[in-house]
């Protein structure tokens, strides 16, 4: 006689994080009220609309938070952008009803870059990055607005991202969202297909993608990510099922950018030291 | 009394404001009063946030004024009618701070504080960092009501197992839990996972020992952190019969009858048994000493 035999049900632990999208996207418009709203009495947002799906995500999370008329796309091409870049961000405020402007920033990056000829492409990116940044706070100053911020939490764990540039605005939705979990969530928003199937890109240069400069895919970085955060080894993932080569490019970009999830390191001399003992919450 | 009316108010604080807040409170007694009621429950930290960090210390409050605040809001809403209020807060005692609750009975125009308890398990891990700030409650006492014998937890106190075991065993029939819960969990089903584990934690408690467990979330988003509400009462059989939403200020209400504590023990004699057993267990030469 055999007896039928029942184990457990495994989940695939190289899977990248799930998500509920209509969960999730009721909670983080609560967020957005309640952090510009209550919090801060602002009922306005700015948001830097590249064209990508992260950008896209969180416009449509402020216009269901604030209301469309509420919220301002910005448009920040450089010379160099690519011009569907400028037509998907178009995609957005035309499906959405937002506010839309669109402030080229080549004058104002060539402004500095003439006196740095020999500046690399990073160093060009960042100096572009700053820029926009520049751009978002002063349109939010000028409508009364708070920019949000439009940073994943991949980008933001892999350091792929300008230090104070990107990171910045001081609401920010989908910072704790892996960028696998931003796809689906945008396709529960119904954020347009092409934004959400195109490769993503800095848009730096011409034929750049995300992935290709990161050397993984973002669905494969999230498992990696998400079971480095929970504690496990890289011999206890390469032994679970995942590449320990790839394995090795996450943690080593996670374990070399600490300081960018950090404010300056600043020296500390007194019993009053802010942030070490004079400790108050951001909200109080 | 059999039946007890009780009102749970879930609280959407502003961040530090506490008499602002405390203003809000006399809004929300106008509007319980204008209904039977007899037990008003509020949350953690109901008046001033959850999240202070070193601003604890400029808002922490004496037990007795904070108590006279609470009874003042109450009186010059609802004058010369007869209500117990439980609500969290920063406690200073002489320089000493704790997360506390305080029940408080006002009969006659005149308030009474039963109890204050100080919270025993302060979270300090992750997110949390409360006995940075805090010092440890060492007591758990139940303490008597008109309603009958209770017992306060706060929040982490109801995660331990042996918490509400103890009270139960002492003597308490009703188990109240002001809590701050910040949610967490979007991969599961329709709600956070840690709304889920919340619920089921209650419910076996309630059900395990035949008490009845009214439990008041704070609500609203501190510094990204949302708390999930969910304010609940539970029944002695373990059922939930009134629930309130993760989000937003609300108030819950629902008559309890106290005779279903009887009948659930009758139905399910665990706690009787527990009595029996505790004393064994307890004496367990292979228990940890450290």
């Amino acid at each position: 006689m055999k007896l039928p035999v029942i184990e457990p049900r495994r989940g695939d632990f190289t899977q990248a994080p799930a998500i509920n999208p209509e969960l999730t996207a009721q909670w983080l418009e609560a967020f957005l009220r309640d952090e510009l709203i209550a919090g801060r009495s602002i009922e306005r947002a700015v948001v830097g609309l590249s064209g990508g799906v992260d950008s896209a995500v969180t416009a449509y999370l402020c216009a269901r938070a604030l209301g469309a008329k509420n919220v301002y796309g910005v448009r920040m091409p450089f010379k160099h952008s690519s011009p569907s870049s400028l037509s998907d961000a178009h995609l957005v405020t035309e499906a959405l009803g937002i506010n839309e402007s669109t402030i080229d920033i080549t004058a104002a990056a060539d402004g500095y870059l003439q006196f740095e000829p020999d500046a690399d492409a990073r160093r060009r990116g960042n100096v572009l990055a700053r820029l926009r940044m520049l751009v978002l706070f002063d349109q939010s100053a000028k409508l009364g607005a708070l920019p949000v911020g439009t940073g994943n939490k991949t980008e933001r764990l892999l350091g792929y991202f300008t230090w104070h540039a990107d990171d910045s605005p001081p609401v920010n939705p989908i910072g704790d969202l892996y960028k696998s979990q931003v796809w689906k969530l945008a396709e529960y928003l119904g954020v347009p297909q092409p934004l959400i199937e195109k490769a993503p890109s800095a848009d730096l240069e011409a034929n750049q993608t995300d992935e290709g400069d990161l050397g993984i895919t973002y669905v494969k970085a999230d498992a990696i990510l998400s079971r480095i955060l929970e504690g496990y080894t890289n011999d206890q993932l390469a032994g679970r099922g995942f590449d320990r080569s790839e394995v090795e490019i996450v943690r080593k970009r996670l374990d070399s950018t600490h300081w960018k999830r950090h404010l300056p390191t600043t020296a500390m001399l007194s019993n009053t030291a802010i942030n070490e003992f004079y400790l108050r919450p951001v909200d109080f | 009394m059999d039946v007890v009316n009780v009102a749970i108010v879930q609280t959407k604080p502003r961040k530090g404001k506490y008499r602002e807040n405390l203003r809000d409170l006399r809004d929300v007694f106008s509007q319980t009063g204008a209904d039977p009621v007899d037990l008003i429950v509020l949350p953690e930290a109901a008046l001033t946030g959850y999240f202070l960090e070193g601003a604890v210390y400029e808002l922490a409050l004496d037990s007795d004024r904070f108590a006279a605040d609470l009874a003042a809001a109450w009186l010059e809403t609802n004058p010369g009618k007869d209500v117990d209020v439980v609500c969290g807060f920063y406690e200073n005692c002489e320089g000493t701070y704790y997360n506390s609750a305080v029940y408080l009975e006002i009969s006659g125009g005149k308030a009474n504080v039963k109890h204050v308890h100080r919270k025993m398990f302060l979270p300090t891990y992750g997110v949390f960092d409360e006995e940075r700030f805090l010092s440890r409650g060492r007591h758990l006492e139940t303490f008597e009501t008109r309603f009958g014998r209770m017992a306060m937890l706060i929040c982490e106190d109801c995660w331990h197992a042996i918490v509400p075991t103890l009270a139960a065993v002492k003597g308490a029939r009703i188990l109240i839990v002001p809590s701050a819960a910040p949610g967490r969990g979007i991969d599961d089903g329709g709600e956070l996972t840690s709304i889920t584990r919340w619920r089921g934690i209650l419910e076996a408690i309630a059900a395990e020992h035949g008490v009845y467990l009214l439990y008041a979330g704070l609500a609203g988003f501190e510094g990204g952190k949302g708390m999930t509400g969910s304010s609940r009462i539970v029944d002695p059989h373990g059922r939930t019969i009134v629930e309130a939403p993760a989000l937003g200020a609300q108030i819950i209400r629902a008559p309890i009858d106290l005779r279903e504590i009887d009948l659930a023990r009758a139905t399910l004699p665990l706690l009787g048994d527990l009595h029996a057993v505790l004393p064994d267990l307890l004496a367990d030469e292979e228990l940890p000493r450290r």
